[in-house]
């Protein structure tokens, strides 16, 4: 498999105002967010970001791979990721669903790498066009073992772009996946997306190792502030496994301690950084009642708060912006200052629960799934609700 | 202002392409908002096809149209499932070669011959979306004409372009004065 390499930095970043679909925003926002190997398998609704990356990744003198199926595209992947390129695997949810093995893999391994998850209508084969928020835990607890994930949720196809340029920065910084969740709604989605110019979007590149440098004496893992990365090519001599091992990548296997070191820096490693990744769009102070959600749902959520506000209803409102980690410093002070929470997923309520645990009796919290599972809520439906929680 | 619509046919018809045309001329040169989605069920034609539409002076947030000020029937499906949601007041545009004696109460109809237009006076029946978007700018100027015809430049290969803006300001002028 031999592709022609065109080095054409000078089109990486797109710049100027579009009219652009939710995914090829995505696709855009990994080229220019430094993409430089993406693999994928064709699934609806997330195909057109594997259609653009097809094209554009050769004019950017990157890689495009179509695989055999998800597994291949992820391991391939982290393949390239470990020889030093930014990595990008676009998919739908049962993509997902095959990937798991190996996205705990990457976890344990500290591979900087960007999935998108454009979902749809599930379980199963589901309702492969219609968009469903219903793999939401699915990032942060798919795979098994005890980790942690960064993900973000975008709600429009400019977020599309800005968050898949965020998630690479992400990936890159810590060293670990990281999710864009969108939905097929969003997805298959057109709207405005203005592309900046290049210098002024920031981009990331994980440390590596100086070159030369004895991997004896430097630790290359399990480093709470990162370690940098012995990628393959430079000459080191490193031992890269999936087992549990110390921070010179040593397997250990035995000691219980090891076992806890591994996990805990690893889970420390994101969440001893959380302010620097949590992000949250709030205006609830001291409000009655305060809508949560995410997503596209939360277009829904805002507008419906304003409608309510300009009836002299005391709303608040609050959008999670990234899933995971959790941000639970943020819901404890909404379940502070708001007597009661309602949140909107358009799902069957797969982050109300960690709402619910983490307002924990300071605040009433309910759901409301949409009136068709698979179709954000209509205002009048939300309004209604409101309405009757603050009777 | 905002204005809501559906555009809805069956699959080879064009009508997201339609869709695109309008959000594109809206966004990129009419400097409005535009938020457009789409549904389409697998058969690539035939099957049924459609776009929600939200054009705006203001910034979009909330996402679905529920209830479209402006319904586009292409085909008879269209008035089946999308006519009961139009507003009371609404306006209806129909291509009068595919969906024949639409009801008439409680909206603003217009009929465009639009598939013969396309197809007799234009010479390609694959125009019949730009016909059809013509009609809906003649009689709403919910984007300028200038701008459709500029984001036709952009949006289709060149070679179809003049036969792309011929059908357009055919369907402009059918629209009611």
């Amino acid at each position: 498999m031999k592709q022609v390499y065109q080095p054409m930095e000078n089109k990486r970043v797109r710049t100027g105002k579009y009219f652009m679909m939710g995914n090829v925003a995505c696709a855009e926002g990994a080229i220019a967010g430094g993409c430089e190997f993406a693999a994928g398998y064709p699934i609806t609704p997330a195909s057109e970001i594997a259609h653009t990356l097809a094209k554009r990744m050769l004019e950017v003198g990157g890689y495009f791979f179509q695989a055999e199926d998800e597994i291949s595209a992820i391991c391939a992947a982290i393949g390239a990721s470990w020889t030093g390129k930014k990595v990008f695997i676009p998919t739908s949810g049962p993509g997902i669903s095959l990937m798991l093995e190996n996205i705990g893999f990457a976890v344990g391994i500290e591979t900087p790498c960007v999935l998108v998850n454009v979902q749809r209508g599930g379980p199963t084969t589901g309702a492969p066009s219609m968009g469903l928020q219903g793999d939401m835990i699915q990032p942060r607890r798919g795979s098994h073992g005890d980790y942690e994930i960064i993900a973000l949720c975008p709600s429009s196809p400019q977020e599309m772009f800005d968050y898949t340029v965020r998630a690479f920065n992400l990936a890159e910084r810590y060293r670990t996946p990281v999710f864009v969740m969108a939905d097929a709604f969003i997805g298959h989605m057109r709207e405005e997306v203005a592309i900046p110019e290049a210098d002024e979007i920031e981009t990331t590149y994980r440390r590596i190792p100086k070159k030369g440098a004895d991997l004896s004496t430097i630790k290359v893992f399990l480093d709470e502030e990162v370690a940098p990365m012995p990628i393959f090519g430079r000459g080191f001599k490193s031992h890269v496994t999936s087992s549990c091992h110390d921070e010179y990548g040593n397997r250990n296997l035995i000691d219980p301690t090891a076992l806890d070191n591994f996990i805990q820096r690893l889970r420390n490693k994101v969440l001893k950084h959380r302010d620097e990744i949590v992000q949250v769009e709030s205006d609830y102070d001291s409000c009655e009642l305060a809508l949560v959600a995410y997503g596209a749902v939360s277009r829904c959520a805002k507008e419906a708060v304003r409608v309510a506000r300009s009836k002299g209803l005391d709303v608040g409102y609050f959008r999670v912006i990234t899933p995971w980690p959790f941000p639970d410093r943020e819901v404890q002070d909404l379940s502070h200052k708001v007597k009661k929470i309602l949140v909107l997923e358009n799902n069957s309520g797969q982050y109300y629960p960690y709402v619910r645990a983490e307002a924990a009796g300071r605040a009433e919290v309910e759901f409301l799934a949409p009136e068709i599972l698979g179709q954000v809520h209509s205002l009048d439906y939300v309004a209604q609700k409101i309405e009757e929680m603050l009777r | 202002m905002r204005t809501d619509l559906i555009i809805a046919g069956v699959g080879g018809q064009g009508s997201l392409m339609a869709g695109t045309l309008l959000g594109t001329a809206a966004v990129v040169f009419d400097n409005k908002k535009a938020l457009q989605t789409q549904s389409y069920s697998s058969e690539l034609r035939g099957g049924a096809a459609i776009t929600w539409v939200i054009i705006s002076d203001e910034e979009i947030m909330y996402p679905r149209v529920v209830h479209p000020d402006i319904l586009i029937a292409q085909a008879p499906q269209a008035i089946v499932r999308h006519l009961s949601q139009l507003k009371p007041g609404g306006i209806l545009i129909v291509d009068s070669d595919m969906v024949k004696d639409p009801p008439r109460n409680g909206y603003e109809l217009i009929q465009v011959p639009a598939t013969s237009i396309a197809s007799k006076e234009i010479g390609n029946s694959i125009v019949t979306n730009l016909v059809v978007l013509g009609a809906l700018i003649g009689t709403t100027q919910v984007v300028s004409p200038d701008a459709v015809e500029k984001a036709i430049h952009i949006s289709v290969p060149k070679s179809k372009v003049d036969i792309n803006i011929k059908a357009f300001y055919r369907g402009l002028e059918h629209a009611p004065k």
